[in-house]
């Protein structure tokens, strides 16, 4: 069945977007990604460590460039400035890439987004022919305000980063799922299947995580969960659920027929 | 001898690195894949040979982690 996201004019086959954070090593985030079945995965930007055996193997390695999309992120950057320079050198680094993911964070403790310095961001940015897929509060209006500024996906979090604690406020998701025309994907809060489930079945485009597979007590087995938890959210999205009956029971089995001593 | 700042930290450069390309190769990272920003400005690679380092410079090198 022919149902791929579209993001910036590529198509994907895979609603599940996956982190490379916080793995054991290289061979466990290769190995989670397999099983995920993701097709777009997202890396960080940092300082190489001059200290360091530059032999040491690099994440890249482990990431056929054929098979996936590689998505940087500005995460760690609480300035307008810092991100857009940020996604700069992602774009050096990775041959001209124009897929990025821009997060502003406004407070350490919550990671909860700088939403002002997202949009100067996003601003400059898209003016630079940047792919521009933002993380942001799950407000509508500064949802609908990035995707003016011609940002290619809004991803709101369902609740905060690495939290786990599931989607939190599912009205506002839906709000912006309703007045959107570029893809909205749940980014962070996710912490099992059924809250990927959850945020599919509301008609979220893709579901993006890293915590949740990562920190799982086994992440391989987790991303399979999290692949198919995706997949049930979106075949029962676009099945359309059946309406709820408040206090109203309709059996399954037919009412007549039953073997009876009552009736005569 | 000139001082520049790499990633944060003040280094005195040797006599012979002379350029970004020779920087690079002194700190082992010939051929990695890495990005690199001189003074706020992203320096191509293509243009790594035959940019000069000069005293006060501030770059800023970098590679990809692991991240969500």
């Amino acid at each position: 069945m022919q149902d791929p996201l579209i993001i910036a004019g590529k198509s994907y086959q895979s609603r599940l977007l996956v982190g490379t954070g916080k793995y054991r090593d290289f061979q466990q985030t290769a190995d989670a990604l397999d099983a995920s079945g993701c097709e777009i995965v997202t890396v960080a930007i940092r300082r190489v460590n001059l200290g360091q055996n530059p032999n040491e193997p690099n994440l890249l390695d482990f990431l056929p460039k054929n098979r996936y999309t590689l998505l940087p992120n500005t995460a760690g950057c609480y300035t307008a400035d810092d991100a857009v320079r940020t996604l700069r050198l992602a774009r050096e680094l990775l041959d001209d890439h124009r897929l990025v993911k821009l997060e502003v964070l406004g407070d350490p403790h919550t990671l909860y987004p700088n939403v002002r310095d997202t949009l100067k961001a996003a601003e400059t940015l898209v003016k630079e022919g940047f792919d521009v897929m933002v993380y942001t509060s799950d407000d509508p209006i500064v949802a609908k305000e990035l995707e003016q500024i011609g940002c290619c996906a809004i991803m709101p979090l369902a609740s905060l980063i690495g939290s786990g604690m599931g989607i939190l406020n599912p009205w506002n998701l839906q709000l912006i799922i309703e007045q959107s025309n570029v893809p909205v994907l749940v980014d962070a809060g996710v912490g099992t299947a059924s809250d990927a489930t959850i945020g599919m079945e509301l008609g979220c485009h893709g579901v993006l995580m890293n915590t949740a597979i990562a920190a799982a007590q086994d992440p391989v087995r987790m991303a399979l969960a999290m692949k198919l938890g995706v997949q049930a959210g979106r075949e029962a999205y676009l099945a359309g659920r059946m309406p709820k009956r408040f206090y109203s029971a309709t059996p399954s089995s037919p009412r007549e027929g039953v073997i009876s001593s009552r009736s005569g | 001898m000139p001082c520049i700042r790499i990633n944060g930290e003040d280094r005195t450069l040797s006599g012979h690195v002379d350029s970004l390309a020779a920087l690079i190769a002194e700190l082992g990272l010939t051929g990695k894949r890495i990005a690199i920003e001189r003074n706020g400005e992203i320096v191509p690679r293509s243009q790594h040979a035959n940019t000069p380092l000069t005293e006060g410079d501030a770059l800023e090198i970098v590679v990809a982690v692991g991240g969500g």
